[in-house]
């Protein structure tokens, strides 16, 4: 674990606003105490797919403006349990979701909580890249606005230019804006996911397993863009590879499916902690390559 | 096993492919044989009663030769667009509802009227709009002979619809989805759009195949040896008058016959070929 525990340089959720001075500031891990807020907590969410257990009774908080990790052998639930925290789960056929989502206070699972409002405010990035075939990249970063009813064409302009620059894009595709975002790489794909998931102003951004399809180079870059992005909102991302969980986290989760085939949150800690003295023995057997 | 019983089973394979291989290409050329054979046929003998007279003008009476066929084709091309028009919509609309919401019971029943619907002889079909429209009404009239073929073209489209919406892969539903997207709107902004090219060529073949129907349009639209253009009148079309000129007396009638199937060849395959040319463009533009 290196990510070094200085104060971070934002302090509040502006309002829109992509600055270069602000998202280029310098990656850190965000430790101080006024971002220590809790951005989401979930309490005893289990999931299901049909009659099958996949996640059981995981309660843990998510601090605002950090990055988060869930890790684990396959088949741990943790990609399920990501799925949990924004409605996702329920889109799966015959998935379902039991416990409570706190988001600022509020239950999202509650009555009277509308998923699609729930989905805008906690936004996704996918395993594979899956820009819209049909749409340019331009309009596949306004996609979401689009959905939000945005219609000010100078202010969808904005809110691309602006995404695409905090997903590190900007500069590669200013020219081609027109293009189909299908012509793009796989990681500038991923990025231009990015873009598309902040550009609707998300609090929350869950990653699942967003680098698993790209090379070394592609993933380095996303990385580092979780970093930037983590001052400004708050990330929870699957992963399997333990690196990427301790170069970029500031906390872990460890989830594990014991005997009865249904995931459980075993340990989670900051990632430092968790990677150097964890508690649990299965933690220790899994980070030291004992087995998954 | 022995080299040699290992050599003598490579040389039973190899043989069995080779002998695998000849049926195939045998089946092949069998399958597209009939198209040539057609194709020629059609243009050797269609192409010596085509002339402009025949596009623009209507037919001579009965035993007199030359006059054109300019009413059939009118008559043929509004009750295949009023079709179109009646059809798509419908077809469509059923299509989404198969393959965005039909994964339950009711989608199961649908699906599988539809697929009855499809299997229909469409002389049952005519029969079928002559007692509900036809007979009511005391008239044949062009939108009865189009309703026909609309309910030919609706289970076809609809369930091409269906195969190609769920073609479009989960993980782009779930993009939409976790943008905030509703169901509909994503099916309208993501799913339709990216399928769009696999539902028009089902649209494209379900036209040739209305385009090409006698059977339904006996007794709807019946024929007409004017030119008509009145959707409450009596229409001619091209397959009617193919069926009456054909099975005919005179010999130009024959002639015209032949040429009024190149015309319904060459027609489709022009309509489908700038449909999917434009179609095509538009989404190598923008994929």
């Amino acid at each position: 674990m290196t990510e070094s525990a200085s104060p971070a340089a934002v302090d509040e959720r502006s309002s829109f606003d992509f600055s270069p001075t602000r998202t280029v500031a310098s990656p850190v891990g965000v430790n101080n105490a006024e971002a220590k807020r809790v951005a989401l907590r979930a309490e005893h969410i289990s999931a299901w797919y049909g009659q099958k257990l996949a996640v059981s009774d995981v309660t843990l908080d998510i601090d605002a403006h950090s990055v988060t990790a869930l890790i684990g052998p396959s088949g741990c639930g943790k990609s399920t349990l990501l799925r949990c925290l924004n409605r996702m789960h329920e889109v799966t056929p015959k998935g379902r979701v039991q416990g409570r989502v706190i988001l600022e206070g509020e239950d999202i699972y509650g009555p009277g909580s509308d998923p699609t409002r729930v989905r805008q405010r906690i936004g996704m990035v996918f395993q594979k890249p899956n820009p819209f075939p049909t749409m340019s990249i331009e309009e596949n970063v306004a996609a979401g606005l689009r959905f939000m009813n945005m219609r000010s064409k100078s202010e969808i302009a904005d809110r691309v230019e602006a995404s695409l620059k905090a997903a590190a894009l900007w500069d590669e595709v200013k020219n081609d804006l027109k293009k189909p975002g299908m012509a793009l790489s796989g990681g500038q794909q991923q990025r231009l996911c990015i873009a598309r998931a902040i550009a609707v102003e998300p609090e929350v951004v869950l990653m699942d397993e967003p680098c698993s399809a790209l090379d070394p180079l592609a993933t380095l870059k996303v990385e580092d863009l979780m970093r930037t992005l983590a001052v400004k909102y708050t990330i929870v991302i699957v992963t399997h590879n333990m690196q990427q969980a301790a170069r970029v986290s500031d906390r872990t989760a460890f989830m594990l499916a014991g005997e009865g085939g249904y995931g459980e949150l075993i340990e989670y800690l900051p990632t430092d902690e968790l990677f150097t003295n964890p508690q649990d023995q299965r933690t220790e057997d899994y980070i030291t390559g004992r087995f998954g | 096993m022995t080299t040699a019983g290992l050599v003598a089973l490579h040389r039973r394979r190899r043989l069995t492919d080779r002998v695998m291989t000849v049926v195939m290409v045998i089946a092949a050329v069998a399958a597209v044989t009939p198209l040539v054979l057609i194709m020629f046929h059609v243009l050797t003998h269609g192409m010596g009663a085509l002339s402009l007279s025949l596009l623009t003008e209507d037919p001579n009476p009965p035993g007199r030769p030359g006059g054109g066929v300019r009413n059939a084709i009118a008559g043929s091309m509004l009750m295949v667009g009023m079709a179109m028009a009646i059809g798509t919509p419908i077809a469509i609309g059923c299509g989404i509802f198969l393959s965005e919401f039909g994964q339950n019971r009711a989608g199961m029943v649908l699906r599988f009227l539809v697929d009855v619907l499809a299997g229909l002889p469409s002389i049952t079909i005519g029969l079928f709009i002559y007692s509900l429209v036809v007979l009511p009404n005391k008239r044949f009239t062009a939108i009865a002979g189009a309703l026909a073929l609309a309910v030919i073209l609706i289970p076809v489209v609809a369930r091409i619809t269906e195969e190609m919406l769920l073609l479009v892969p989960r993980s782009l539903r779930e993009a939409a989805f976790a943008l905030g997207a509703p169901r509909w709107r994503t099916v309208l902004t993501v799913v339709v759009p990216t399928a769009l090219p696999g539902i028009v060529t089902g649209l494209m073949l379900a036209l040739s195949r209305i385009a090409g129907e006698a059977a339904p349009l006996l007794f709807t639209s019946l024929g007409n040896q004017f030119f008509s253009t009145d959707p409450l009148q009596a229409i001619d079309s091209l397959p009617t008058r193919i069926y009456t000129y054909a099975s005919g007396p005179f010999d130009y009638w024959h002639e015209q016959a032949w040429a009024m199937s190149l015309l319904l060849v060459v027609f489709i395959l022009m309509v489908s070929v700038i449909v999917r040319a434009l179609v095509g463009t538009k989404v190598t533009v923008r994929q």
